[in-house]
């Protein structure tokens, strides 16, 4: 049998609670009505090396910025730094049984600080920031840590409900060790207001939930008249070893 | 109701961070020139294969498809798969002829087609014996998709390696089955599987939990 395969095959994820995350049908968010299946999702009880494994991104070639927003998007005509609060996002990539998880890609994006993003579809009435691009990535370390530098977004209004903005808020994508721990959530900022008042936000059930999204302002690692400093850990399902083959 | 004597697994482990949708704007973190930003040095995108990649050269295309029967515009698909011979290439490297690895987005304009540039994936034999008919791994994100769908493609010449895959056979509809299965079309000279993903009602595309 293929021996890059046979790496996988003691190896099990522990089940993704599915009551735990967003359903698919969540009509408080209007979009998620016609894009959800309506058919029941098929177990693979049995997961195979197609499941089990996922990609290394060690050799991926990364620029010296990229994990950097403050530096890696200059205006050609007027380079400075970027409008808004900088802050450090930073944070551990775990499992779920508390193990680091080192060198995975994790990969964020966001609004400017006037809670506009640089994409072609974007038209809100805030204006691009020249310096400003809104978008990282890197790799975790050994101990499974990443850090970004950025600008806190800001929040934006959008066409959910008469009046609904989004809270302040970064996308963060992360792949884990294989392709069923691979993950993209939303992090969110402690002590927002507009948090409890989301559609998306409210796709969530449980409270709990929401927490698991929520980054703590952390003063300790705050830069001195520089940076504040927001941790944000993302858990990805937890791997237990089987020791037996059963496939 | 809890039994006495277990154990609910949040005291013994954390919770996974609950999944939230990629939203709109997907494409500034992991499709730039999509958005319109530009390329960094190297980015995750659709040629799986380059030319010297042994086996099979292919491409792979799809519309996604919504409830109302219209286009998704804006999803992100993540490919995975074996290279020809039925192996998983784990570690990326844009130097190497193929990767298991591969990122696609359907278009905002004209007829928003997800592409994907590769080899044909060989079967993936089981410790048990059993064969995996050839098939291609596809997550699906998207604005109002909350956490991202899982789906398989398959190839509608492997019909025999098909019939006798575990994981199509775990699909209890027989019917239901065939959402998976890509059409071989060849176009000036090359080959093109096609397959349309359809996120909700008629010929809903089977989706996995795993």
């Amino acid at each position: 049998m293929q021996d890059n395969n046979k790496r996988a095959l003691n190896k099990r994820y522990v089940e993704r609670d599915r009551d735990w995350h967003p359903p698919a049908y969540a009509p408080g968010y209007k979009t998620s009505v016609a894009r959800s299946p309506s058919q029941a999702l098929v177990s693979l009880w049995n997961p195979t090396a197609s499941e089990l494994m996922g990609p290394d991104f060690r050799k991926l070639r990364m620029g010296p910025h990229d994990n950097d927003l403050l530096l890696n998007h200059r205006d050609a005509e007027k380079p400075g730094l970027p409008v808004g609060e900088r802050i450090i996002m930073f944070g551990r990539v775990l499992d779920q049984f508390g193990k680091p998880v080192p060198h995975t890609l994790v990969e964020m994006w966001q609004a400017n600080a006037g809670g506009r993003y640089r994409h072609k579809k974007d038209a809100y009435l805030a204006p691009l920031d020249p310096n400003f691009g809104g978008v990282g990535r890197c790799l975790t370390d050994e101990d499974g840590w990443y850090r970004f530098r950025t600008i806190k977004p800001g929040p934006y209004p959008w066409g959910n409900g008469i009046n609904t903005w989004r809270p302040a808020h970064i996308h963060v994508s992360v792949m884990g060790p294989a392709i069923s721990t691979r993950l993209i959530t939303q992090m969110y900022f402690e002590g927002d207001p507009l948090i409890p008042l989301c559609p998306i936000v409210q796709t969530l059930n449980d409270q709990e939930a929401v927490e698991t999204m929520t980054a703590r302002l952390d003063m300790a690692r705050s830069r001195p008249m520089d940076s504040l400093a927001y941790r944000f850990d993302i858990v990805v399902r937890g791997e237990l070893q089987t020791y037996f083959e059963n496939q | 109701m809890q039994q006495p004597n277990s154990v609910s697994c949040s005291e013994l482990m954390l919770r996974e961070t609950a999944s939230q949708t990629a939203g709109p704007y997907v494409h500034i973190g992991l499709a730039l020139h999509v958005a319109g930003l530009p390329k960094r040095d190297e980015e995750l995108w659709n040629q799986m294969a380059r030319p010297e990649a042994e086996g099979e050269h292919i491409e792979v295309i799809g519309k996604v498809i919504d409830g109302n029967g219209d286009l998704v515009r804006d999803a992100l698909l993540e490919a995975w798969q074996t290279d020809a011979h039925g192996e998983y290439q784990p570690e990326y490297d844009q130097h190497k002829p193929f990767n298991s690895f591969g990122r696609t987005a359907t278009t905002a304009e004209g007829d928003s087609e997800w592409s994907l540039i590769t080899v044909k994936p060989g079967a993936v034999a089981l410790s048990n014996g059993r064969v995996m008919a050839p098939h291609i791994n596809l997550a699906i994100f998207a604005r109002g998709i909350n956490i991202h769908l899982q789906t398989r493609l398959y190839f509608e010449d492997e019909a025999e390696a098909n019939a006798a895959c575990p994981v199509l056979n775990a699909i209890e509809s027989p019917a239901r089955r065939q959402t998976l299965i890509a059409k071989r079309e060849e176009v000036d000279g090359k080959v093109r599987y096609r397959l349309d993903i359809r996120l909700q009602g008629e010929g809903e595309t089977v989706f996995f939990d795993f």
